[in-house]
């Protein structure tokens, strides 16, 4: 099972962060803190897997960010890596192209994905044609509703 | 701006990118308050507030959050948000609740009325998002409010699909916080009929969740195993093209697949023979397509493809019974090991560690040894040597241990700080465990001290120095070595405890050299001491007593030191009370006192090594593996395991050899073969190799303890339901006379009888015995004498045998015995003082004068019953001499026609020692003795000491 999943830029800012393992905030803080330090210290070619505490830690870079999941021993390191480029292809597909500032401007919708693909720390949908099916229903339901808050929004900042 | 649909928030962009352009720290904290400032008035003031509004402002609070600040408030509005019609709303109000309700759980029962709402909702994305809630949050109220629910949810023909996925994920989350929720009976059939379903996707879900369910109750759930063979069938022989959208690069289904895979692992390789070979098939055919060449150049195809072929592997390393297919898996990973991509060589290296735990595969991993060796050389990333070092570690066995000790010490000058210290207990442990010579163990010990003596913990050094105590034969090449590892002149404080130690107890054993004379071994260590630590000091200042006692000769020098100011008036208490103690002790007791005090080391207990739970302490995870599993089934040729091989072993030197007992067992005819092993293992029964296999049976029943009579003289040698042979005898200097009685308890005659004395090969020359011939029939119930005479010319070592042949009724009969006729009985008592037998016992301290045994008690600690064995033994018991009152000690002559041979003995019980089999096993408390036996001529002490031996 995932026990959870960082996005993180090269700066080492979070981006995302999805928790499937409840923990208190200050150990989640602690944990991203030493993840990223660890992650970007790291150089290209090496390996991405590493044992870190009892877990394994899979992770990959994407352009200037990087997606970082932790796996318990009996998670299949591969896969997990696999996982991530999945999402990847979906941020890329929904967005067009995905960059950074997608996924800082729209974290709701990368939430949302997400859960999508990830349930419970588990994969819950695999097919790409099936998570983004599900994204465009949620997106059609927003349709229908009024638009609205467009103006009201303009100098309220 | 992206083109994303449905509606953005504009303020929000707003925000954030006020945040973005924020130039410092500060003033993004000012910002941001700001902000909350804002918020939280527009939630106090405006009740006018609509649904967008209170949506931005949350997903304002929301994104806040996530920079890293904390919230206090908002979590009514979100709230609020669940229950609007408007979706985005309602999702944006999940959203937060999913990430921020820990904090605020007094709203719970708002949020439970939401979802409920939600989930019964006739819209599937409703009761999806309202699914998702409840598995992010997972909390125990949830299990208890929706436990309900969501199994029907799951196996509802109803449900959509979507749904379904959703729920059976939903349900693994309620399930791991609280394991009641899941109904049993009818409910486990269909929810592992889930594994059949249409929807590649339910099936990857379900999975999932039947495998937690299977964790927790195998057997309920094992039906899983037949459809999960078969799905898993369908699957790999399934060409890219049929699963369509759940083909992943090329490979069909490998979530699924991986899944599957490691749902079987739960189990033992299936017993149906059908569904089995189908498995192995399945295994058979991913093995097979590992070795084609690639669909694809993307390394998406090759990584999700060796996905499933490393979790096949796990499968079949799970399995343990297919030779064929670990060896297969073996040579696979082999190829990864020079693969051009990290990962794979680091995965490679990992489960060829399971690999090489394997019987099976044990041997086709040490194949690839000089490439590993490679790995952990070259290898540039750290975590991959670090691999590396473990399947060296895991693969080492006795035919490769020099080496890979060797290339793990050569590796250690140069290794990464990170991996230093794990590797130093790895090498340790390996010296340890397959030190078939313990010069080299020592070397190896020393060595690592000297190339990384700062990752060296205590217990290592610890352990050396136990190993040393414990094993006399190794103690001068010890001292001779770390006498000469002491002559660098920069040699690490560790060294320099261990030499310190080695020398304080042995350096005698070396000072017969000129060039390590007791004053070189003295100012060699003293010229270390200013550089130590308080704690290695106060360990030389032992070692200077002790040299006190060793070497009076350079007693006052010692004094000098222990006068010094620096010690005598040390700021350190410890060293200031041991400089004052030890001077006084010099000054003031005589040498037999010194003697006492200053006595060499008892040995230690032998139990776990320490070092291996400090390696284990290391990795929580993990924990190392250098040990080759059992295998699961029988199978023809195959080893035994090393434990065995160990208790084994001890079994047999601790009876010290069937030639010791003196019955050799004749080769037993096949039927008989294994309990022929066993009896002989055991030591306990021998039984002659009669080709009848009844007689054996008869045999079997005997009373026989052969060892009972070395510590007496008169009693029933042997009795079964034909004969009873009785023994009777007497001993005067070198001379002994022995009557045997040979009584048949048949109500028939016994014809044929005969009873030939014979001398093992190792008396010859040293024992005469001489038998009278008697009578070939023994009349029913009817008893014959016969008389045996021994003379010892010299000191031997074992017993003659006595063998019995007679036929009765019919049938033969054959009795091998062994003859009460044991050195011992040569001995005379000699009474002596205390202080005459410690001096005595100090001059019998060379290595050829001492034998020592450490053996557990066999029977509880009986006082009167020990002083019976001993003094029935031969030796005088020496009362009130020793200073612990517990021990006993003896002392006697060994008359041989040709010398009279001096013999002191000393039994130091040891109640509830830690005792084991051998260093790895767990620790166990129980009963143990030390038996010391120090003679003139050497292989008195050994006999003596094996004929002790398990007498207690």
């Amino acid at each position: 099972m995932m026990q959870f999943m960082l996005l993180f830029s090269r700066q080492g800012k979070l981006r995302l962060q999805k928790w499937y393992q409840a923990y208190p905030d200050k150990t989640k803080k602690k944990i991203t803190r030493e993840l990223i330090a660890t992650i970007l210290a790291r150089k290209p070619k090496m390996c991405s897997f590493l044992e870190w505490k009892d877990l394994k830690v899979v992770y990959k870079r994407y352009a200037s960010l990087y997606f970082c999941c932790a796996i318990e021993q009996d998670d299949n390191e591969l896969l997990t890596l696999e996982v991530i480029h999945r999402y990847v292809e979906l941020l890329d597909k929904y967005f067009g192209s995905v960059c950074e500032l997608d996924i800082i401007f729209n974290f709701e919708k990368a939430y949302f994905m997400c859960d999508e693909l990830l349930l419970g720390g588990e994969i819950q949908e695999t097919s790409k044609k099936n998570v983004l099916k599900a994204i465009a229903a949620q997106d059609l339901l927003q349709e229908d509703e009024t638009p609205q808050g467009l103006f009201e929004d303009h100098g309220l900042g | 701006m992206p083109a994303v649909r449905g509606d953005g928030m504009r303020g929000l962009a707003v925000f954030i990118s006020d945040i973005r352009n924020c130039k410092s720290k500060e003033a993004e904290i000012k910002r941001i308050n700001k902000e909350l400032a804002n918020i939280r008035s527009k939630f106090k003031g405006d009740k006018t507030l609509d649904g967008y509004q209170k949506k931005k402002y949350v997903c304002k609070l929301l994104f806040i959050f996530l920079l890293g600040h904390d919230i206090d408030f908002g979590h009514m509005e979100a709230v609020n948000l669940l229950s609007s019609n408007k979706y985005s709303e309602k999702q944006i109000g999940y959203l937060f609740i999913s990430v921020l309700v820990n904090t605020r759980s007094d709203l719970i029962n708002l949020i439970n009325q939401s979802i409920k709402n939600d989930l019964q909702s006739r819209n599937p994305i409703h009761v999806n998002l309202a699914l998702q809630c409840i598995a992010n949050i997972g909390s125990k109220e949830m299990a208890e409010v929706f436990g309900h629910d969501i199994p029907k949810l799951l196996v509802s023909g109803d449900t959509m699909d979507v749904v379904k996925q959703s729920a059976a994920l939903c349900l693994l989350r309620l399930f791991r916080t609280s394991q009641e929720i899941i109904p049993g009976g009818e409910w486990t059939s269909r929810i592992i009929h889930l594994l059949n379903d249409q929807h590649m996707g339910v099936v990857t879900a379900a999975t999932s969740l039947i495998d937690a369910l299977v964790k927790k109750n195998p057997d309920e759930y094992k039906g899983c195993i037949s459809l999960a063979v078969s799905r898993l069938s369908r699957i790999v022989t399934a060409s890219y093209t049929d699963l369509q959208d759940y083909t992943y690069y090329f490979v069909p289904a490998p979530w699924l697949s991986v899944k599957l895979l490691r749902l079987l692992q739960n189990y033992p390789p299936p017993d149906d023979p059908g569904v089995r070979g189908r498995l192995i098939e399945c295994l058979e055919t991913i093995l097979n397509k590992a070795q084609e060449p690639p669909k694809s150049k993307k390394v998406q195809h090759s990584n999700a493809k060796n996905a499933v072929l490393f979790e096949a592997i796990s499968l079949i390393i799970h399995m343990d019974t297919e030779p064929n297919l670990l060896v297969r898996a073996c040579n696979q990973l082999g190829q990864f090991l020079s693969n051009r991509e990290t990962n794979l060589r680091y995965l490679a290296l990992e489960s060829m560690c399971l690999l090489a735990t394997s019987e099976f595969s044990h041997d086709a991993v040490k194949k690839h040894q000089e490439v590993v060796i490679l790995s952990m050389k070259m290898e540039k990333d750290v975590s991959v040597r670090q691999q590396a070092v473990d399947l060296l570690y895991a693969m080492c066995d006795k035919t490769n241990a020099e080496e890979i000790v060797q290339e793990m010490l050569n590796y250690l000058e140069t290794a990464d700080y990170s991996i230093r210290e794990e590797m130093v207990l790895k090498v340790a442990i390996l010296a340890e465990k397959y030190a078939t010579d313990y010069t080299w163990y020592v070397d190896v010990i020393l060595n690592l001290i000297r190339i990384a003596g700062d990752y060296v913990s205590e217990e290592v050094w610890y352990r050396v120095i136990q190993i040393v105590i414990n094993r006399d034969d190794v103690q001068g090449y010890a001292a001779k070595t770390v006498f000469e590892a002491l002559q660098a002149p920069a040699c690490h404080e560790n060294m320099v405890k261990v030499g310190g130690y080695i020398l304080g107890e042995f350096g005698n054993l070396i000072a017969g050299d000129q060039r390590s004379s007791p004053s070189v071994q003295f100012q060699l260590l003293h010229s270390k001491y200013h550089l130590c630590s308080p704690m290695t000091r106060a360990l030389l200042l032992s070692t200077y007593i002790k040299f006190v006692n060793l070497f009076p000769e350079i007693k006052t020098q010692i004094q000098e030191v222990f006068k010094q100011h620096s010690n005598l008036r040390s700021a350190d208490a410890e060293l200031q009370q041991r400089a004052s103690e030890y001077l006084q002790l010099s000054i003031i007791a005589s040498h037999d006192m010194l003697a006492t005090v200053l006595e060499e080391m008892p040995v230690f207990p032998e139990r776990e090594s320490s070092i291996l739970a400090v390696l284990k302490k290391k990795k929580p995870g993990r924990v190392p593996e250098n040990e080759i599993r059992e295998h699961k089934s029988p199978v023809p040729g195959s080893t035994a395991n090393h434990q065995e091989e160990r208790s084994a072993a001890k079994t047999v030197s601790a009876n010290a050899s069937t030639d010791l007992l003196g019955l050799s067992t004749p080769p037993a005819a096949p039927t008989a073969g294994n309990t022929g092993v066993l009896v002989d293992m055991l030591g306990e029964l021998y039984t002659s190799g009669s080709p009848q296999p009844h007689a054996n049976n008869v045999a079997a029943q005997n009373a026989y303890n052969p060892a009972k009579f070395v510590c007496k003289n008169n009693g029933v040698l042997f009795e079964n339901d034909l004969i009873q042979i009785g023994v009777k005898s007497e001993f005067r200097q070198n001379l002994g006379r022995i009557t045997l009685f040979y009584g048949n308890k048949t109500s028939t005659a016994l014809q044929n009888f005969s009873a030939a004395v014979t001398n093992p090969t190792g008396c010859i020359g040293k024992l005469n015995v001489q038998s009278k011939k008697v009578d070939p029939t023994v009349e029913a119930g009817a008893q014959v004498q016969q008389m045996v005479n021994g003379e010892c010319v010299f000191d031997y070592p074992d017993a003659p045998s006595l063998t019995v042949t007679f036929t009765c009724n019919g049938t033969p009969q054959k009795l091998s015995l062994r003859l009460p006729l044991t050195v011992n009985k040569f001995f005379e008592p000699t009474e002596m003082t205390g202080e005459v037998f410690f001096a005595r016992w100090k001059n019998l301290s060379g290595n050829e004068q001492r034998s020592q045994k450490i053996f557990k008690a066999t029977q509880p600690m009986d006082n009167t019953a020990i002083r019976t064995k001993l003094i029935g033994f031969g030796m005088q018991l020496l009362d009130g001499i020793d200073p612990n009152p517990e021990n006993f000690v003896c002392a006697g002559i060994v008359h041989t026609s040709k010398q009279q041979i001096g013999c002191l003995l000393r039994l130091e019980p040891n109640k509830q020692a830690q005792a084991s089999n051998g260093f790895y096993d767990s620790p166990t408390t129980m009963d143990m003795f030390r038996l010391t036996v120090r003679s003139s001529k050497e292989s008195v002490a050994v006999t003596v000491c094996d004929l002790l031996v398990d007498q207690f």
